[in-house]
């Protein structure tokens, strides 16, 4: 039974951050103090959501006892509590990071950095439990301005004009996947996600929809051919911002895009449909892996990295046909999520150390740069282990699943798709790899590095190397509310 | 045709033109001037589905009132980046500055690898 501590921990997930950041914005005095504060406080509250979805499922609350259609809706279940729980750790080891990072560059950076950070996790956590597709257009909106704010945090020119590329892209995008909420609505007379999943065959209206919905978050979560926004923004940001936008940001596109797939529109996607998801997505592997391989800075080569990562995901959609390779394609999605945000958090705080200690980031004048900042050195490699999908990484475990579910459905060319993405990662990781193992030069010049960020960033890679230790219980949570399309399948046959 | 057909027919035209402007602008200022446009498109839209029944249906009407906030916002927010580019450099358009271009394996750094 839900309990009104339930429903508090679902409110305090939107109103804790949001509050927060108000306060952090009024007093910067008490920076990062405060701000510090609030994201341990966060963390607790997203623990707590976990371990309550984990004993009483999934469980929902109408705001202010509105109720549906004028109200909003907060729904917690398998899917939100991974996503929530996700954020949490992985927010609050970037912010650790954070503190040490901000210390060294202009008050003004700091001043608007926690705000605006606080701002953007409140807006994903009221993402991840939003009960229905509009809420998640608002929700969506307020990431992309959170992020974008953040994007240009840094104040170069480069930072700003791919910022401001960033937020027009993300503009159109929404209103795109607007206008698809608009047709949804006036079909079905309801935006409630779990309300549509009732609905079945396909009329032109609500293929139309799907269609729009699709493709505004295709662009939201910088899947090939649509991109482009990604690298610069990503890679012009402080460290911490790279961090949070590649590990948390573009997931909330993807999160919509599961709900959508495995919930709202469960009886109305195909096969033919998830395969030119897949499509795009090896497209994506082999786009980014060759785009990571020719970078000449190391910030750009991790944010091609990520374009190349995100088309994994990609692939679960072509493998949902019956029911035991849906289900494995769906825990491979959602664990490949979880495992990415890791490793590349770590990866992204690990670059940002090099810079910060050798003063750029171009991968020719690095060679020897493992010698000098080991343990930094040894976080980006294990967030490498996860990325090239080795075992006994979360990103192994993830990729395991998705072959596992390529050879259930059969459709073997997926099984070619990931191995060659597993090599290619190897590749470009190994570019940097081996030059920073090299002996330093004279002239790499380092300076002494706060001890916090190096500890940061190996325990996030840490934890993305325990995901595919701990596999099992991940899972378990993963698979506390199973997907619609899966339960539907279950019971037709 | 009823109004609200109508209504609906004309938002899809004005989502057109902001399209158009997004895809064929490089004027940041035009861009975003083509965003509003297209934003008032998806409302005209939606407010002519609130207006297909007897009585109009007020979840739609909720809906612009919202996306109204957040597209004032998100304006808001590019205006003010975008004034600050053009602050900086005096520019007013889409283009990246120039990164240095993507330098392959060059020779200089074949000839450092003997350096194990």
């Amino acid at each position: 039974m839900t309990t009104a501590i339930d429903v508090w921990i679902l409110a305090g997930l939107v109103i804790l951050p949001l509050a927060g950041a108000c306060m952090v914005y009024a007093l910067p005095r008490l920076n990062p103090g405060l701000g510090l504060i609030t994201v341990v406080a966060l963390a607790c509250l997203s623990a707590l959501l976990v371990i309550r979805v984990a004993i009483v499922g999934p469980y929902r609350h109408a705001v202010g006892s509105w109720g549906a259609p004028l109200g909003i809706d907060l729904h917690a279940d398998g899917l939100s509590a991974v996503m929530i729980g996700m954020t949490g750790v992985v927010g609050l080891i970037i912010s650790i990071y954070a503190v040490a990072y901000l210390r060294h560059t202009p008050r003004r950076a700091q001043e608007f950095f926690w705000p605006l950070w606080l701002f953007l996790w409140g807006s994903l956590n009221a993402l991840f439990l939003s009960g229905d597709i509009f809420n998640m257009y608002v929700a969506l909106e307020l990431i992309g301005l959170g992020a974008v704010a953040l994007a240009a945090l840094g104040g170069s020119r480069e930072a700003l004009v791919a910022a401001i590329r960033y937020l027009l892209i993300a503009l159109a995008a929404s209103l795109i996947y607007l206008l698809g909420v608009a047709l949804t609505y006036s079909r079905h007379g309801t935006v409630d996600w779990l309300l549509l999943s009732d609905i079945t065959g396909s009329d032109p209206v609500t293929r139309i929809a799907l269609a729009l919905l699709m493709g505004g978050l295709l662009v939201k979560s910088a899947i090939w051919p649509l991109h482009v926004w990604l690298p610069p923004a990503h890679a012009n940001a402080p460290a911490p911002v790279s961090a949070a936008l590649s590990a948390l940001v573009v997931k909330a596109g993807i999160y919509i895009m599961l709900r959508l797939w495995f919930w709202a529109f469960a009886g109305v996607t195909t096969v033919e449909l998830g395969t030119v998801l897949a499509v795009l997505g090896t497209a994506a592997i082999l786009w980014g892996s060759l785009m990571a391989l020719r970078q000449a800075r190391l910030k750009l080569l991790v944010a091609y990295s990520t374009v190349a990562q995100l088309g994994y995901i990609m692939l679960a959609f072509a493998l949902t046909v019956g029911p035991p390779a849906s289900r494995l394609a769906w825990e491979g999605g959602v664990y490949f999520i979880v495992a990415h945000a890791c490793a590349k958090a770590a990866m992204f705080l690990a670059a940002g150390t090099i810079l910060y200690s050798v003063g750029h980031d171009r991968i020719r004048d690095l060679a020897g740069i493992g010698q000098r900042l080991p343990m930094t050195f040894f976080a980006f490699a294990l967030g490498g282990v996860s990325i090239m999908g080795l075992p006994p990484s979360g990103g192994f475990v993830a990729k395991w699943l998705l072959l596992n579910a390529a050879l259930t459905s059969g459709q073997w060319w997926w099984m070619v798709v990931l191995v060659v993405g597993g090599l290619l990662s190897a590749a470009y990781l190994f570019r940097f790899g081996n030059r920073a193992m090299l002996r330093p030069k004279a002239d790499l010049r380092t300076k002494p590095v706060p001890r916090l960020m190096e500890y940061s960033a190996l325990a996030l890679a840490c934890l993305a190397l325990l995901l595919g230790i701990f596999a099992d219980q991940t899972l378990d949570l993963i698979d506390r509310v199973r997907p619609v399309t899966i339960t539907l399948w279950e019971i037709a046959r | 045709m009823t109004t609200a057909q109508l209504f609906a027919i004309a938002g899809a035209g004005i989502v057109a033109i902001g399209f158009y402007a997004q895809l064929a602008r490089h004027n940041l200022i035009r861009k975003i001037l083509g965003l509003n446009l297209m934003g008032s498109g998806v409302f005209l839209i939606l407010v002519s589905l609130a207006g297909r029944g007897e009585t109009p249906d007020s979840v739609p009407q909720a809906m612009v009132l919202t996306g109204l906030v957040v597209s004032v916002s998100a304006t808001a927010l590019a205006l003010a980046l975008v004034r600050r580019l053009h602050r900086e450099s005096g520019r007013l358009d889409w283009v990246m500055p120039t990164p240095p271009p993507p330098e392959l394996m060059s020779e200089d750094e074949e000839s450092d690898d003997d350096s194990h």
